[in-house]
């Protein structure tokens, strides 16, 4: 097995982009001082739309708007009750992403006839880059949306470092009282954040189930929103860390991928991406810890 | 206070608001996809209930108040377990194990199964207690980080180790007849899980209102740094309370496989989604434990009775799991406006 292949960094990529979306949101909500545990459930709601969308009218990016508009609304179950209410976003969460669970089975049943895993011809996929003219050779077989994720981690870098906006968002989550003395809308900023966050779950959503594969099946997120909330955690706010704690789970899956070619059982690829991610939060922790103690 | 007062209170509590509410944005998902809601509330009755269906309803009643009791015992310490998953499907394969594995005197065949299993699930969620104590990582997404690899890892004993030879099924042998649940009754599917789990509800209770151990666990949960302050060992309490919670989900998970039809089967344990039943019926009781086996009764009669939903009325039977996602969400608004109205 070459690990050095085109092939296997092309898959990694694949893994990587729809972790990473649904991060970018987590991350933005991080910044804003609200800790989105939904995600889970908003890139599962985001797949699901995205396959009735796309499967209603043919159009794979109509399926991606439709994706995003929806998980913006869902989105808004969270920042309703946790921004404006107060509610505790962590329980708020936990029921969201059960609802997501349950609604997306329901409604595939309802929609589909049947349960499972659904898929047809009736279904369009996103476009390889390569159709669209796209000639290097990781990128070849990716769907618009995977270079799209990458330029979002720069772009998110600009804009929480040296925009007026990005910087309040920053102050907002670092400083509650500073930032009101000073005249900030904070419960606007929050919501904003976990609105943006819910269109960008969609996105990722929307990868899931047009781009890396062109099927909805029950709980095909599986885990990948906790995932983001993990690689959340380790980035400390700042979007490159965070694009490389989610290339380790693209890593982490490829791998598993692999192995499972190479004749391992399917559990051990199953559990390779929590084992990986789980040991990077542990170790992350125990350096941390260390660094803080150096310092005092 | 006089009987229409307390009636006025208790209809106008938190979990009667909340799962009325719930109740009422399903029927509204119910008109919306075209079911007809006076055909879909008597079948899930009836699927609960009558027909035969109320040991069925009983028998899932046990594990899901054992899952209920691994999440509430955490939750008291300040600890979320959602990786009840993993512990419940590891109690339940080493379970399996030990009776399969270990000739055993009756009895003690019965006896030590669930021990293990318990041990098993309490030994899966305590991995948690350091990480948080020590490190700072959220036992939210540890335990939930864990329990996806001991799912995968019991699917894996049950596939190729313990495997029952031959048929090519992902399911063990059946159990020797000295390792069944003794039954409670002609089916089979009432057995003394439900005593067990009975009592040791009742002695979770007494321990948590009454005991030392209990009042650290309370005190560690409403405020650690005050509680570390008062001379009680924070770290130790959450640890203790993460693997007491871990060692219910096991016991669940025991349980289930000791019972009919005596094997763990790849999926069973984990597929009626009993941990997350008892997260909301533990979230819908609140602060008040004692209401838990009665939330934990109301959820699981919406679950069962959702499967006779299925089956009569044609309404697939996830629609229960967007009831228990509401109620949640629910339960979490009405506690803050409660808690502002207080103020």
């Amino acid at each position: 097995m070459n690990v050095f292949e085109w092939s296997f960094l092309a898959g990694v990529l694949t893994a990587t982009a729809p972790v990473l979306l649904a991060a970018l949101g987590g991350l933005l909500c991080q910044v804003a001082g609200v800790f989105n545990i939904a995600l889970e459930g908003q890139l599962l709601w985001g797949a699901f739309v995205a396959v009735v969308v796309s499967d209603l009218t043919g159009s794979a990016w109509t399926g991606v708007a439709g994706a995003v508009a929806a998980t913006v609304l869902f989105s808004a179950l969270l920042s309703g009750p946790s921004v404006a209410l107060r509610a505790d976003p962590i329980v708020v969460a936990v029921g969201l992403n059960l609802l997501a669970l349950g609604l997306t089975a329901f409604l595939m049943r309802q929609i589909f006839g049947s349960g499972g895993t659904y898929s047809s011809p009736d279904l369009a996929g996103l476009p390889d880059l390569g159709e669209l003219g796209v000639d290097v050779p990781v990128l070849r077989e990716q769907s618009p949306l995977v270079p799209v994720a990458l330029l979002l981690v720069a772009v998110m870098a600009f804009w929480l470092t040296r925009t007026r906006s990005g910087l309040r968002l920053r102050a907002v989550g670092q400083h509650l009282d500073a930032a009101q003395a000073v005249g900030l809308r904070v419960s606007g900023y929050r919501h904003g954040a976990t609105l943006v966050a819910g269109a960008l779950c969609g996105l990722a959503g929307a990868q899931l189930s047009l781009g890396n594969v062109t099927l909805f099946g029950e709980g095909m997120s599986a885990g990948r929103g906790w995932i983001a909330v993990v690689a959340v955690m380790l980035s400390g706010v700042r979007p490159g860390r965070l694009l490389l704690a989610c290339l380790l789970f693209g890593v982490a899956e490829a791998f598993g991928f692999r192995l499972q070619g190479a004749g391992l059982p399917q559990q051990a690829a199953d559990a390779a991406p929590y084992v990986i991610t789980l040991a990077a939060l542990v170790l992350a922790a125990v350096w941390r810890r260390k660094a803080t103690r150096e310092h005092a | 206070m006089s009987a229409p007062v307390v009636a006025r209170r208790v209809v106008a509590s938190a979990p009667v608001v909340a799962v009325a509410g719930a109740l009422l944005l399903t029927t509204l998902v119910m008109l919306v996809v075209g079911v007809d809601p006076t055909l879909a509330y008597p079948a899930l009755v009836r699927g609960a209930l009558l027909d035969g269906n109320l040991e069925y309803t009983v028998a899932a009643f046990v594990p899901t108040l054992g899952m209920a009791l691994a999440f509430a015992l955490p939750l008291r310490a300040g600890e979320f377990n959602l990786g009840g998953d993993g512990q419940l499907a590891m109690g339940g394969v080493t379970a399996a194990a030990v009776a399969l594995l270990v000739p055993l005197p009756p009895g003690v065949a019965v006896v030590l199964p669930l021990a293990f299993g318990a041990l098993a699930g309490g030994l899966v969620a305590v991995v948690a207690a350091p990480l948080s104590t020590r490190l700072g990582i959220p036992a939210i997404v540890s335990t939930l980080l864990v329990s996806a690899p001991a799912v995968s890892l019991a699917s894996y004993l049950v596939r190729f180790p313990l495997a029952e030879p031959n048929t090519g099924l992902a399911q063990t042998p059946a159990l020797p007849e000295a390792a069944h649940l003794p039954a409670l009754g002609g089916s089979g599917y009432l057995t003394i899980g439900l005593p067990l789990i009975v009592v040791l509800t009742a002695l979770w209770l007494y321990a948590n209102g009454r005991t030392v151990l209990g009042y650290e666990i309370r005190a560690t949960g409403r405020n650690r740094e005050f509680a570390r302050y008062g001379g009680v060992g924070v770290d130790r309490v959450a640890a203790l309370a993460l693997a007491g919670g871990g060692a219910f989900a096991g016991l669940a998970g025991a349980l289930i496989v000791l019972g009919p039809p005596h094997r763990f089967v790849d999926g069973a344990l984990t597929a009626p989604g009993y941990t997350f039943t008892a997260v909301a019926a533990v979230l819908l009781a609140g602060a008040r434990p004692v209401v838990v086996p009665l939330a934990v009764a109301l959820l699981t009669f919406l679950q069962v009775g959702g499967q006779g939903m299925e089956r009569e009325a044609g309404v697939p039977s996830q629609l229960t799991q967007i009831v228990q996602g509401l109620i949640i969400v629910i339960v979490a608004v009405l506690a803050t406006l409660r808690a502002r109205r207080a103020r």
